[in-house]
C-alpha cells in the first residue's frame, strides 16, 4: 500500500501541496462567512448560491473535496508509519527545543476533521436535500446554529485547534517543498504565524458577534 | 557527587527490558559522563553483577559511537555535545539520572544501552560515496569550488552518524542524517555526477529500513551534537524532486 504511494518524500510532498491548497481556500471561505455579519441576508445567500451553482466552481468543489480526502488519508498513513518506526517507546521524554504544535498534528487534525464532518452534515447534506433545511437560505441556518451555546463552544474550540494546526503547517509545507532560505524562511515563518492567528480569528468573531446581537 | 542512576537493562533484543536502580557515590563533577559509567561498571563487577553494556570509542566527540538517551534527551542535557563530552557538572548532587538506549525500529537493541546502527551504514552503501577511477592523485586545485558551497558541504560533513536525530525525532526519522550525507557530496563538483542516483538510492534505502517520515518538527536539529541544520533536509527534498523529474 505504502509502496504504491511512493517514497516518504513523495508522500510528504502530496501532504504539503494539499495543505497549501486548503490554506489558499480558507481565506475565500472566510470572506464569504464575514457576510454573515451583515443585517441583510441577501449578500451571503447570493454568495453561497453562486458558489453552489457556478459551473467552474463546481469543478473546484470536487477538487477541494479530493484535496481534503488526500490530506486526511495521507496524513493518517504517514502517522501510522511514524508510530511503527518506534515500536518501543521511551519511558522518560523531555521534549527538545522545537515547534510545540508540530508534535500534535495528528490530534489537532483529528479535531478539525470532526468539525468538518459536522460542518459537512449541517450544510453540504442540506444542499443535497438529505438533511432538513433551506439550502437557499444558509444565512438563516447559520444564524440559527449560532444561537446554540453548545454549538458555538464547539465551533470556537475547533478554530483555536485549527490555529494550532496551521501554526506548524504553514512553514512546514514550504520546508517540505524544499524552500528553505536564510532570507525568506524567517518571512515565511512570520507569515505563517500571522495567518494562523488572523484567519481562525476571523472565523472566531463571527458566531460571537451574531450571538451577542 | 552522590547520584541515583536508573539504567535500562535488557539481556538482548528478544528479552523484556526494565530499569534497574544503582546508587553511586563520590563522583567528581569534573569527570565525564562515560567515566561515571566506567566507575559504575567497576562497582558492579566488584559486586559480582554484570556490567552495563554501552557504546563508546574515541571519547573526543568525533566518532559517533556514544549513544545514550539521558533524562529524556539524546546525548543528555548539554547543547551540541556527544555523551563523551558531557560532564557531570551539568548535574547536581543527589540527582536521579535516567539512562535509556536509542529507541527505533531501524536501530534494534543489542544489549542494555547498545543498539545496532548498521542501518546508517546500509544507507551510505546505497549512495553515500563518490565513484573515482584509480590512478594518479589529481592536483588539489584542478577543480575550482565556490567558497560558499565548500563551507556548506563541510558543515554537512560534520555529521558523525551517531543517530541522535533518529533518537530525538518523534517519528524516528533519519532525514537529518541522510540529508547531511547527501548534501556533503551533492554540493561539490566531485559529487555532482552521481547526485541524482545518490539521492534516490539513499532515500529508498532509508524508507526500506523502516525509519519514520519527517514532519519538520526540528527535534533532530535541536539535539544534533554537530548542529546539522534543517536546511539540509530542504536541500535533500529539492535534490529528490529534481532527480524524480528528470
Amino acid at each position: 500500500m505504502s509502496k504504491l504511494l511512493g517514497s516518504s518524500i513523495t508522500k510528504k510532498l502530496v501532504m504539503a501541496l494539499a495543505g497549501l491548497f486548503l490554506i489558499l481556500f480558507l481565506p475565500v471561505h472566510l470572506g464569504i462567512n464575514l457576510l454573515l455579519l451583515k443585517e441583510d441576508p441577501v449578500p451571503f445567500n447570493e454568495a453561497a448560491h453562486f458558489m453552489a451553482t457556478f459551473p467552474p466552481i463546481k469543478i473546484f468543489e470536487v477538487i477541494l473535496l479530493g484535496t481534503f480526502l488526500i490530506h486526511i488519508l495521507w496524513g493518517i498513513i504517514l502517522q501510522i508509519q511514524n508510530w511503527m518506526a518506534r515500536p518501543s517507546r521511551y519511558r522518560v521524554t523531555n521534549y527538545s527545543q522545537t515547534s510545540f504544535f508540530s508534535k500534535f498534528m495528528i490530534y489537532t487534525g483529528g479535531i478539525v476533521l470532526i468539525f468538518l464532518v459536522i460542518h459537512f452534515i449541517n450544510f453540504y447534506l442540506m444542499k443535497l436535500g438529505i438533511v432538513e433545511g433551506d439550502p437557499e437560505n444558509f444565512y438563516k441556518e447559520a444564524h440559527d446554529l449560532f444561537q446554540l451555546p453548545g454549538y458555538i463552544t464547539f465551533y470556537l474550540v475547533s478554530f483555536v485547534i485549527l490555529g494550532f494546526h496551521l501554526h506548524h503547517a504553514f512553514q512546514s509545507a514550504f520546508q517540505t517543498l524544499g524552500w528553505n532560505h536564510k532570507k525568506y524562511t524567517p518571512v515565511i515563518k512570520a507569515l505563517g504565524v500571522i495567518y494562523s492567528i488572523f484567519i481562525p480569528l476571523g472565523f472566531f468573531i463571527i458566531p460571537i458577534l451574531i450571538y451577542l446581537k | 557527587m552522590d547520584l541515583t542512576l536508573k539504567v535500562w537493562r535488557q539481556k538482548n533484543n528478544k528479552a523484556k527490558g526494565k530499569f534497574v536502580e544503582y546508587k553511586i557515590k563520590n563522583i567528581s563533577k569534573d569527570s565525564s559522563f562515560l567515566e561515571m559509567m566506567d566507575i559504575l561498571n567497576e562497582q558492579l563487577i566488584e559486586e559480582g553483577v554484570e556490567p552495563v553494556a554501552f557504546d563508546h570509542d574515541c571519547r573526543e566527540g568525533i566518532c559517533g559511537m556514544c549513544s545514550l538517551y539521558i533524562n529524556g534527551r539524546p546525548h543528555g542535557p548539554d547543547e551540541a555535545v556527544t555523551v563523551c563530552q558531557l560532564h557531570m557538572r551539568k548535574f547536581n548532587d543527589g540527582d536521579t539520572i535516567v539512562i535509556e538506549p536509542w529507541r527505533a525500529k531501524a536501530f534494534p537493541l543489542i544489549k542494555d544501552l547498545m543498539v545496532d546502527r548498521s542501518a546508517f551504514d546500509t544507507i551510505i552503501q546505497a549512495g553515500g560515496y563518490v565513484s573515482v577511477n584509480t590512478g594518479g592523485v589529481p592536483d588539489a586545485n584542478s577543480i575550482p569550488i565556490e567558497r560558499d558551497k565548500a563551507e556548506l558541504s563541510m558543515d554537512a560533513a560534520a555529521c558523525i552518524g551517531c543517530g541522535a536525530c533518529v533518537a530525538a525525532c518523534k517519528n524516528a526519522s533519519a532525514m537529518l542524517f541522510v540529508s547531511a550525507k547527501v548534501s556533503q557530496l551533492n554540493l561539490l563538483p566531485q559529487g555532482k555526477a552521481e547526485a541524482k542516483l545518490r539521492v534516490e538510492a539513499m532515500v529508498k534505502e532509508m524508507d526500506d529500513l523502516g525509519f519514520g517520515n519527517c514532519t519538520n518538527t526540528g527535534a533532530c536539529e535541536a539535539e544534533c551534537p554537530k548542529e546539522i541544520s534543517l536546511t539540509n533536509i530542504a536541500r535533500l527534498n529539492r535534490n529528490f524532486y529534481a532527480a524524480k523529474l528528470s
